[in-house]
């Protein structure tokens, strides 16, 4: 099978167009062409790492700062999970669990490996790895309903001799992580992973 | 290699192997043969049912923003909020940054991807030529899809509501419904929006 970089083409990813290799501009839609991202994986690497590194104040700091009746308590990510359970709620403790320990740290390990096994050109799983790469586009995003959380209980519980709710700088860390996860997925070239199996020059 | 006109190849977005277009019926999809990706499907573009779902999802999120959207009593004492509120919520220092990622996220960037949309196929469902930068309109639709978050908010805003069960009297406001109204008419528009029909058609009214 020949690639459109083969036969001295380039694809418009946005909307599917062919031009030949040296044209700057897709006619169609306008978006920048690029037949491979060279820099693909330097900038998967960078907001990958950067993705990583603002996750750990997001799980040390608190979410949420609760003051009520003269007391504060604050909580992780991981405290508002065990919240929801001693609540009862066990299945939306699952939810926030699954968007914000699960969904983060397996993005991490699926991109680490997607890289890594591009950076090696390997010819393994080429499929199985189209699939992740898919997988972790679609579901990037979800994590940051405890994001939306932390937003929606600070605006409503303002009670202030009662209650009050406030964001802590987790909320904010952790926003920033699944943006730079979400940014790093992007950054990544699914075409080269199939460029492994191809013989370029 | 002699190669057919540039109008007659497809490239695969994910692996670029090419293939040569073909002419397919109603509701067919074709995949890429390397990687399974599909390629391009011949469906009515519904270009109509789009616009019409898209013009009443901005009423919809002007609604949703104005109205009230929860409001939380407990012991006599009131408080709530609207969308906008949320927006708005820094008290505290870490508020502001979180509030204009949640403003990006839930109104600014879900209203221009609407306003985009209809801005490109507006003219093409009266069967008039395309607007200058219609095309630019619609990629920058396309690209703003995964940054558009109403339905993960409203998964927040459930899990938000089960927190506060037990603390207080929580009230939906009609900001609640218009908003949940919005989710589900977002992710029938997002159906219903047949990329390659929609190219094609800009293609063709361009003529
Ligand atoms: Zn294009
Ligand atoms: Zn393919």
């Amino acid at each position: 099978m020949t690639t459109a970089r083969e036969a001295g083409l380039v694809a418009c990813r946005r909307c599917g167009q062919v031009e030949v290799i040296s044209a700057p501009h897709c006619q169609r839609c306008g978006s920048a062409l690029q037949s491979r991202d060279e820099r693909s994986l330097q900038k998967v690497w960078a907001w990958l790492i950067a993705g990583m590194i603002v996750y750990i104040p997001a799980n040390l700091y608190p979410m949420l700062i609760t003051r009520s009746l003269g007391h504060t308590s604050d909580s992780t990510i991981f405290g508002g999970v065990v919240e929801l359970v001693e609540l009862g709620s066990y299945d939306i403790a699952f939810v926030v669990f699954f968007a914000s320990v699960v969904i983060p740290i397996g993005k991490f390990i699926a991109i680490i490996y997607l890289a890594i096994s591009v950076q090696r050109r390997s010819i393994l799983n080429m499929h199985q790895r189209h699939k992740l790469y898919e997988v972790i586009e679609f579901i990037g995003r979800w994590s940051m309903i405890d994001v939306f959380v932390v937003a929606i209980l600070s605006a409503l519980v303002q009670l202030d001799s009662i209650a009050t709710i406030n964001p802590g700088i987790a909320a904010v860390s952790f926003a920033l992580s699944v943006l730079f996860t979400m940014l790093a997925a992007q950054s990544f070239d699914p075409r080269l992973i199939w460029d492994a199996s191809r013989n370029t020059e | 290699m002699s190669l057919p006109p540039l109008e007659d190849l497809v490239a695969c977005s994910q692996c670029d192997t090419l293939h040569n277009a073909m002419t397919l019926s109603e509701g067919e999809t074709a995949a890429c043969r390397q990687c399974g990706t599909p390629l391009m499907t011949s469906r009515s573009s519904a270009l109509a049912r789009v616009l019409s779902l898209a013009l009443t999802s901005v009423v919809l999120m002007i609604a949703a923003i104005s109205f009230p959207f929860l409001d939380l009593d407990v012991q006599g004492r009131q408080s709530g909020t609207s969308v906008i509120g949320a927006v708005l919520a820094f008290q505290s220092s870490w508020g502001f940054p979180l509030a204009i990622a949640v403003a990006g996220f839930i109104i600014i960037l879900p209203l221009t991807r609407l306003i985009a949309l209809i801005y490109a196929i507006g003219p093409l469902t009266r069967g008039a030529k395309p607007r200058r930068y219609a095309r630019q309109a619609f990629a920058l639709a396309e690209r703003l899809r995964p940054w558009s978050m109403v339905e993960i908010f409203m998964v927040g805003v459930t899990v938000a509501l089960i927190k506060v069960a037990g603390l207080a009297t929580v009230t939906i406001g009609p900001a609640f419904w218009a908003f949940a109204a919005l989710v589900v008419i977002t992710v029938l528009k997002d159906q219903l929006i047949c990329r390659y029909s929609i190219w094609e058609e800009l293609d063709t009214a361009r003529a």
